[in-house]
């Protein structure tokens, strides 16, 4: 199985097929609606980013708080059509790869064709299993929106399918 | 009057509202299982997933799902009783609150959809309270995640649209919810009422357990029919294809105006999750 790791290339991209399994390894960002919201706005305003987003992974997630003795609480993917319209901002600063669960709006698909990115889908509800793929956790902005902050992952052999690819080929269109 | 302390409540509500999260209902378990068992692939290797998720979750007393909703609860207050130390609508959302602190459940409600500030502790639930005869309360709660919550319909169809409308209509709401409500789905229908009415009777039917079908002989028909129509859509666990779709189709009905057929959808995902307790 394929592993995929920031930073991520054109080249890694471009071998990544519509409905083959992955494995992602390493840091993920992980922001959900109102993150996502912040970020674009900051650009807007010709402000950087928290992070620097070149080659990046962002997680569509809003976790559990950590129970004591764990790094973090349940932690499955959001809905991803809720991030749609401020997804292609991002990907023209060269974000490359997104992971989350349903599909993307034919805007999103447009984007990640000209600058070459990868949608993921992991499973849906799966929040303790997914959990467990997750090492270390970092706030790195946004705190004061509590489940919706801006965090920073360490994960290992946390499982995907290649939903969306950088051709435009679709797993929900069958 | 027998006389019950809101504290007892509380108690019990934030006990609720912990065993709901953490613990997958029995028979939504066993339709699983079934499922895997049907399935091959990539719908088989989720369903097993999600099946380990459930293990997990009940041994790791973690939520099933990060989405840990926004409470519905179901009151039936009997006529004969008494709460005394306190309102019954603040003893229940402090059990929801206490529950999700000690739980560790994320905080998934804003203050206001406009304003949208995260109220920190998951409250207010949304609260339905029926008087009933008798001396006892019997609550039950849903912890409802967005993700299938957002995928909900409802139309005012003319009545002369009848079973194909209904069917039609359905049908059509869970195509277009795709996999955004986190295949396989339980199904929640109202039919009849008004508007709210439907909409309500809709959430009533997610909190029947999918192993239990209308007593009327012709829903529940019409309910094994949209069934097989639905798993026939070949959306599948989390929409990558498969022969589950839905688990189970619920639909409850009421009366309606002579010029009214009220529909409405409400979707519930894998883990449509509840529990309840009398007192």
């Amino acid at each position: 199985m394929k592993v995929i790791k920031a930073p991520v290339s054109d080249e890694d991209i471009l071998s990544l097929k519509a409905g083959e399994e992955v494995l992602v390894e390493g840091i993920v960002y992980a922001a959900r609606d109102a993150a996502h919201k912040r970020m674009v706005e900051a650009l807007q305003r010709r402000e950087p980013l928290p992070f620097a987003i070149e080659g990046q992974i962002i997680y569509y997630v809003g976790p559990c708080p950590a129970p004591p003795g764990k790094v973090i609480g349940s932690a499955g993917p959001t809905t991803s059509g809720r991030m749609d319209s401020y997804t292609p901002p991002l990907l023209s600063r060269g974000l490359k790869v997104m992971i989350g669960k349903g599909e993307r709006s034919p805007e999103v698909v447009e984007a990640m064709k000209r600058y070459k990115a990868v949608y993921l889908a992991t499973i849906g509800g799966a929040g303790v299993y997914l959990a467990h793929k997750v090492k270390e956790v970092e706030t790195i902005a946004y705190e004061d929106l509590g489940p919706e902050a801006l965090r920073k992952f360490r994960v290992e052999n946390f499982p995907c399918i290649v939903a969306i690819d950088a051709a435009g080929n679709n797993i929900y269109n069958r | 009057m027998r006389k019950v302390k809101a504290e007892d409540i509380k108690n019990r509500v934030c006990e609720a509202v912990i065993e709901a999260n953490i613990k997958l209902p029995p028979d939504i378990r066993k339709a699983l299982e079934k499922a895997r068992e049907e399935e091959e692939g990539t719908a088989r290797k989720i369903l097993e997933i999600l099946l380990t998720n459930a293990d997990m979750a009940l041994k790791e007393r973690m939520p099933l799902c990060q989405d840990t909703g926004m409470v519905v609860v179901e009151v039936k207050l009997g006529q004969e009783v008494e709460i005394t130390g306190g309102s019954l609508k603040e003893a229940i959302n402090e059990g929801i609150r206490e529950g999700y602190r000690k739980g560790y459940f994320r905080a998934s409600v804003v203050n206001d959809p406009i304003l949208r500030k995260n109220t920190g502790d998951n409250t207010p639930g949304i609260i339905h309270m029926e008087m009933v005869p008798g001396e006892n309360i019997e609550i039950i709660v849903l912890p409802k995640g967005a993700g299938s919550e957002n995928m909900g319909r409802v139309a005012m169809l003319k009545p002369l649209k009848g079973v194909e409308g209904i069917k039609e209509f359905v049908l059509q709401a869970v195509k277009e919810a795709g996999s955004n409500p986190c295949p396989p789905l339980i199904v929640g229908v109202g039919v009849g009422g008004n508007m709210e009415k439907a909409a309500y009777l809709a959430k009533k039917a997610l909190m029947r357990p999918v192993d239990i079908r209308n007593e009327r002989e012709d829903i529940k028909r019409l309910e094994e029919e949209l069934l097989y129509a639905i798993n026939a859509l070949n959306i599948g666990p989390q929409g990558l294809g498969g022969k589950t779709t839905a688990l189970a189709v619920n639909i409850e009905t009421y009366p309606t105006h002579i010029a009214s057929l009220p529909v409405a959808v409400n979707l519930g995902c894998h883990a449509t999750r509840r529990a309840g307790f009398v007192i």
